[in-house]
């Protein structure tokens, strides 16, 4: 609801004004049946922008969960006498049972051989719809009844105009409601990768799923309008190619918009309809003209405008306002810190092999509640890969790491940081378009407990308000507060960097893992960063770093740990450690 | 069911397949050196075989005049992004590459088609108006974007096969075409049946892949194309120019899919969009290989083909469903065992 919240009025209107278009006498009952389609390919859309501009994954296959859609509803229509209204929990089920069941298989895929695959099973669907006897082979089924409406019958555009566009603006609301709250966040971190979200507890595979059927179900319900405002399903609507055409909405209207969706199937579909009277006439013979010019319109916006032609669009309408902070809201519950110095995390000889290759060799260390432990060693030394050990990302070949209490060996990263471990990462993983505010409230997704549904029907507003709460007074902590709005992409590394500890924090650890916190940092910094970290540890945070910068190791921690090709080589008191021979040896090189 | 019946499904199956391990090892090609997955490349073929067709019925082939089309976009797309240095070498060296070349073959097929070339000839003159379209594509559609990721390059692809498909249907019609077998005839080999042409297509595939071990393992080009194919920034540090190895993969594999396109046009009727279905199946065995292995390719490629020759003769009705159908498991399988980052964005 946010995107209309600056100007709501404006909104009101144009919402009114756009009702006004099958009444108004002077508009041909051509356009008024065009924008039905338009509403009902929307829905499509929309769903599309969800699974592909913001949870990162590509899909090829919606037109076949329409076609599941359709078909459910003319089967049951035509078959058993239902009506067209009883019809709409079974479209519901198929969709969605359908889209578990592929999603189950196909979500797992990553990078590109998800479209491929949806493109795999759409054409092996498509020659299912038309093979099938009792969906009427390639022919389809015809003569389905029009909604009807208390006894008023739906059967004309300029009445069945209300209905799909009411089902839009319904999506457009609970579309918008679901991207902007604690699974929303969850999701458009996807795209960045999931790396981060799975670390700070985020079940990314659950997340993929529930986006990919939430797409799937609106296509489903498209379908379903599709099937009783066209009054007959053939398997064509709902083949390949039908696919790619709406991914084209999606690319076009700004993958990553909700109402770029809206704009893409809008555009997409009058240009349809005009180059299919058009070309034609131009060229002289009949045929799919119009698929030349939408594959050239596909490939010329990737590569002039890959967001779309949403923002573009949107410069003219009000900005959504930003994210309110409301001081008021209860502040989230704290997990007790542990007694300083008491014993919570310990490696015992935790060994790691790649193959022959002995990346971390049989490395024991401790760290006390209350210390700075610094892992350091030269490049290839191993800090990396004990760093991935102990948050759970590899599984150590042998030995053991417990972390309060608990065995961590076997354990996923999003368990490791439910038990209090919050980590940031060398590379910066920040969902580069998601604000520092909202990249930052993903560090207090645990703390959090509501779902999709509460987010789409916006009950999830008190919780919501206590995470971003939450994820400011982190940010005002770290001295980021005044950069809470802009894209993360936006920030300097320097800041990039305290933003990812910022996130850690809100995670409410009791372990903060820092992987070379300091590089890329200018001396000013560097020095922020330092007292930052001894405030922390003032207040009882136990902190386990990764560092280059020797000096700024020296002065901070309480403890070292050196390693070199993958070995212990020392251990102790950051003074001590600094007149070992072997480690002098390791750094410096040996006297010949 | 007898051994007859099904030595001669297993016979065609291994033709079909030899055809789609070609346009598998191609897809493979591109997308090592490229990143690019090259849906369009089942044009191509589909452009190969009606070429041909038109060549035997003394037709000038629709590829000749769309060739100088994408000639003249080649340019018109490479003057609108240079602007400057834009001076009369430029057009005349760019003109004579791109439209007088052409243009050039366009005045060849005008006066060779109407006088039925020897089939030698014809597919010669096939392949030299496929081959350069190859490039062409590059320079449009992917050369620009060619450090997007994946799946943006995908995106483009799928939006160039879109084109192609509307493209194909403006220059050659609706109808389907045949051509004649290369070799006539069937060889009867043991209890086996043999068709001429199977023959040739089994020669002409072992003969490609054979040229394109040579070339890829002895080399400078074909070394340098590895190398590209294992790290680009790798290559281009060390002085490889990643555009002309891009240019030069997308000349192979429209080299090769035309010549796939010839062979096929005797074994099963083509027309405009028959080409999409061919080169997925050629994608089901080059993803079976993970998208990275040559051999693999070619061995699931011959599995595409009996698979769907035994299912067309079981549940004809069903055949593409189960083709198709086969790919999830082993979509899943490929996710399972190879452990690639997802971590790539734009």
């Amino acid at each position: 609801m946010r995107e209309f919240s600056s100007a709501p009025l404006l909104w009101l209107g144009l919402i009114l004004a756009f009702a006004c278009i099958p009444i108004v006498p002077c508009i041909p009952a051509f356009w008024i049946t065009l924008w039905v389609y338009i509403g009902i390919y929307s829905l499509v859309a929309i769903g599309l922008v969800l699974l592909t501009g913001v949870g990162g994954m590509t899909s090829f296959g919606q037109a076949a969960f329409v076609g599941f859609g359709a078909y459910t509803s003319a089967v049951l229509t035509s078959r058993y006498g239902w009506s067209p209204w009883a019809t709409l929990p079974a479209v519901v089920l198929t969709a969605g049972v359908s889209a578990s069941l592929l999603g189950l298989v196909t979500v797992r895929l990553s990078g590109h051989f998800l479209p491929l695959g949806t493109i795999a099973w759409s054409i092996s669907i498509f020659y299912l719809f038309g093979n099938v006897e009792e969906l009427g082979r390639f022919d389809g089924i015809s003569g389905l009844p029009a909604f009807d409406l208390f006894g008023v019958s739906l059967a004309s555009a300029d009445r069945v105009f209300y209905l799909v566009w009411f089902c839009v603006l319904l999506a457009i609301v609970v579309s918008s409601n679901l991207l902007d709250s604690r699974m929303g966040r969850a999701i458009r971190a996807l795209r960045g990768g999931s790396q981060a979200a799975e670390s700070f507890g985020v079940k990314t595979a659950y997340a993929k799923l529930t986006v990919f059927v939430y797409a799937a179900l609106l296509a489903g319900v498209a379908g379903w309008l599709y099937a009783h405002v066209q009054r007959a399903v053939s398997p064509s609507p709902f083949g390949v190619h039908a696919g790619i055409e709406f991914l084209l909405m999606a690319v076009l209207g700004g993958s990553g918009y909700v109402l770029g969706g809206v704009l893409g199937a809008t555009i997409v579909t009058i240009l349809k309809d005009q180059l299919q009277s058009v070309l034609p006439k131009l060229i002289g013979s009949d045929g799919n003209f119009e698929t030349i010019v939408f594959g050239i319109l596909m490939v010329v916006i990737l590569q002039v405008a890959r967001q779309g032609l949403w923002p573009m669009f949107a410069r003219f309408l009000p900005q959504p306002k930003p994210q309110q902070i409301h001081k008021s809201a209860m502040a989230l519950p704290r997990r007790p810190m542990p007694d300083k110095g008491r014993l919570i995390l310990s490696v015992e000889a935790a060994r790691m092999q790649f193959g022959g290759l002995v990346a971390v060799n049989d490395v024991s260390f401790k760290v006390n509640a209350g210390e700075i432990v610094g892992l350091i060693g030269p490049n290839g030394a191993g800090k990396s890969t004990t760093f991935n050990l102990v948050t759970g990302v590899l599984r150590p070949t042998a030995g053991s790491i417990r972390f309060m209490d608990s065995q961590i060996v076997g354990k996923l990263p999003r368990e490791v940081a439910a038990l209090g471990m919050a980590r940031t990462f060398q590379h910066v993983k920040l969902a580069a378009q998601m604000s520092v505010l909202e990249n930052v409230a993903l560090g207090a997704h645990l703390r959090g407990g509501r779902g999709t549904l509460s987010a789409m029907l916006r009950l999830d507003r008190s919780e919501e308000a206590s995470l971003l709460r939450e994820a400011a007074r982190q940010l005002e902590r770290v001295g980021l507060i005044e950069h809470m709005h802009k894209p993360a992409a936006s920030l300097a590394l320097g800041q990039q960097r305290i933003a990812e500890i910022a996130r850690a924090l809100c995670l409410d650890p009791c372990l903060l893992l820092l992987d070379e916190p300091a590089a890329g940092l200018r001396f000013a910094e560097k020095q922020q960063l330092a007292v930052l970290l001894a405030q922390l540890r003032a207040e009882g945070m136990t902190i386990l770093l990764v560092e280059h910068d020797m000096d700024f190791v020296m002065k901070l921690t309480n403890h070292l740990v050196v390693l070199d090709f993958g070995t212990k080589i020392a251990e102790g008191a950051p003074d001590v450690v600094a007149r070992n021979p072997a480690v002098l040896e390791a750094y410096l090189g040996g006297v010949e | 069911m007898n051994t007859t019946i099904s030595l001669f499904l297993l016979q065609d199956g291994v033709i079909n397949g030899a055809i789609y391990a070609l346009l598998g090892v191609t897809l493979v090609l591109i997308f090592a050196v490229t990143r690019v997955i090259f849906v369009p490349q089942g044009e191509l073929a589909a452009w190969g075989a009606l070429t041909l067709a038109a060549f035997e019925a003394g037709h000038v082939p629709g590829t000749a005049p769309l060739l100088v089309l994408l000639g003249l976009c080649c340019v018109f797309s490479d003057m609108l992004r240079q602007r400057r240095g834009l001076n009369g070498k430029w057009f005349i060296e760019r003109g004579l590459r791109d439209i007088a070349g052409p243009l050039a073959l366009w005045a060849l097929c005008i006066w060779l088609a109407p006088q039925k070339p020897a089939l030698w000839l014809s597919v010669a003159l096939t392949v030299s108006l496929i081959i350069p379209m190859g490039p062409m594509i590059y320079r449009l559609a992917f050369a620009p974007i060619a450090d997007a990721s994946v799946l943006t390059l995908f995106i483009a692809a799928i939006g160039v096969h879109f084109a192609f498909t509307g493209t194909g249907l403006l220059f050659f019609g609706a109808e389907g075409s045949r051509t004649t077998a290369f070799i006539a005839g069937v060889f009867p080999i043991g209890v086996l049946m043999v068709k001429g042409q199977s023959l040739v297509v089994l020669g002409l595939t072992i003969v490609s892949l054979i040229g394109l071990y040579i070339f890829f393992d002895k080399t400078l080009r074909g070394k340098a194309l590895r190398a590209t194919a294992v790290n680009r920034l790798g290559a281009r540090l060390v002085g490889i120019p990643t555009q002309s190895t891009g240019r030069f993969a997308f000349a192979l594999g429209a080299g090769l899919a035309a010549l796939s396109g010839t062979m096929i046009g005797s074994l099963t009727t083509i027309s405009y969009d028959s080409g999409f279905i061919i080169s997925l199946k050629g994608f089901v065995a080059a993803i079976a290989a993970g998208l990275a292995s040559y051999p693999l390719t070619v061995l699931a490629a011959l599995g595409v083909g009996i698979l769907e020759s035994f299912s067309a003769f079981f549940a004809s009705a069903f055949k593409e469903v189960i083709v198709f159908s086969l790919i999830i498991p082993m979509l899943v399988w490929r996710s399972l065992v190879v452990r690639h980052s997802d971590e790539e964005d734009e």
